[in-house]
């Protein structure tokens, strides 16, 4: 539950605080977010299934956002950012689409 | 993927997880949360920009399209600035074209008698009780002051005025006085004269000028040089019947 509130405090942060995103982080910024979404997904997923564990969520958490970003980033120093980009979004929508439908299942049972 | 997990039991899992008391590493977790709506929500706060999410190419394309713009606007900027120092060249010369023909029609008015005169100049009275003084004595104290320059000249006689200008007749009447431009005038008679008093009145006084000739046919004659002169009196012109101007060449080799 507490959580969750965290979650809300975060969301009224951002809007009321009014923060201009850093040139330097703006284009890891969305996949950082698409990453921990991910990562958010699949916790969901794992309190479902009887299986969450506090360390597993935050070790992965941190290491999926941490991932996308660098290889975003020597997309980037490579020339191929967009298209690393892109293929990190791919990989990781493909996982939230199916954390979302195992989570689906469980709940409703279809 | 768990298949041994019923709906029931998956919805039990979720309310024990919402309502479970905090344990080891709520706290790290509730940070993640934190962060992860922080994020969240400034990103989606942020200007939605356009060219952020343009490719290369596209951004190249925009690029060259706005350096044409720029160049089809500069082009149309020293056009235009072309055209206005045109038109402000124009307006200049048309502005000195005016003053010089409103210059030239003030000129042509007080030759032609059509505008009212005032300047330095002399005044002549003559008094003529015998009524001696016939239109060629007139007519030669006139000529005496054109000769000497005059510029706009008024004879008054009888409460009458003319102007006197290049087509004025002086002719006798036979009852007495002189008809100036078909005015009939009586004595006393008063001439008016704008010039340089200075020349005005010595060439009137002339030996053998005008002033004797007054004198001898009988009138008495006193000429003032100290006045502001007013030629007030106008003289009708009327658009020439018969002439024309001439050639442009012939003008232009007349006039110069």
């Amino acid at each position: 539950m507490i959580p969750v509130l965290g979650l809300v405090v975060g969301i009224l942060l951002g809007v009321v605080l009014d923060v201009t995103v850093p040139a330097a982080f703006e284009p890891y910024l969305p996949i950082a977010l698409i990453a921990s979404l991910d990562a958010l997904l699949g916790a969901g997923r794992a309190t479902l299934e009887g299986v969450f564990d506090d360390r597993v969520f935050v070790v992965s958490f941190l290491s999926n956002v941490l991932l996308a970003t660098l290889i975003v980033f020597v997309g980037n120093q490579l020339g191929v950012g967009a298209q690393l980009t892109t293929a990190v979004i791919v990989v990781l929508g493909i996982r939230i689409f199916t954390n979302a439908a195992a989570m689906r299942r469980l709940l409703l049972g279809a | 993927m768990s298949t041994d997990t019923t709906p029931a039991q998956a919805r039990a899992r979720l309310s024990q997880a919402l309502t479970s008391r905090p344990r080891r590493g709520t706290a790290l977790i509730t940070v993640l949360f934190v962060i992860v709506g922080f994020v969240a929500a400034v990103q989606f706060a942020a200007p939605d920009d356009v060219l952020d999410r343009a490719s290369r190419t596209d951004l190249i394309q925009i690029l060259n399209s706005l350096d044409t713009r720029s160049d089809q606007l500069s082009e149309e900027i020293s056009r235009l600035e072309a055209t206005r120092s045109e038109l402000l060249a124009g307006a200049d010369s048309s502005e000195a074209a005016q003053a010089e023909a409103e210059a030239r029609l003030e000129t042509l008015g007080i030759l032609a008698g059509t505008v009212a005169a005032e300047g330095p100049g002399v005044e002549l009275a003559i008094s003529d009780p015998a009524g001696a003084v016939d239109g060629s004595t007139m007519l030669s104290v006139v000529q005496e002051l054109r000769d000497a320059g005059a510029e706009a000249i008024q004879i008054d006689g009888n409460q009458r005025s003319v102007r006197v200008v290049a087509s004025s007749a002086f002719v006798d009447v036979p009852s007495g006085g002189v008809s100036v431009a078909g005015i009939a005038l009586s004595p006393p008679y008063s001439v008016l004269a704008i010039g340089d008093p200075g020349t005005l009145a010595p060439a009137l006084r002339i030996p053998g000028g005008a002033v004797s000739a007054l004198e001898g046919a009988g009138a008495t004659v006193s000429v003032r040089d100290d006045a502001i002169v007013v030629v007030d009196a106008l003289q009708e012109t009327s658009p020439p019947s018969y002439a024309s101007p001439a050639e442009p060449e012939t003008a232009e080799s007349d006039r110069g």
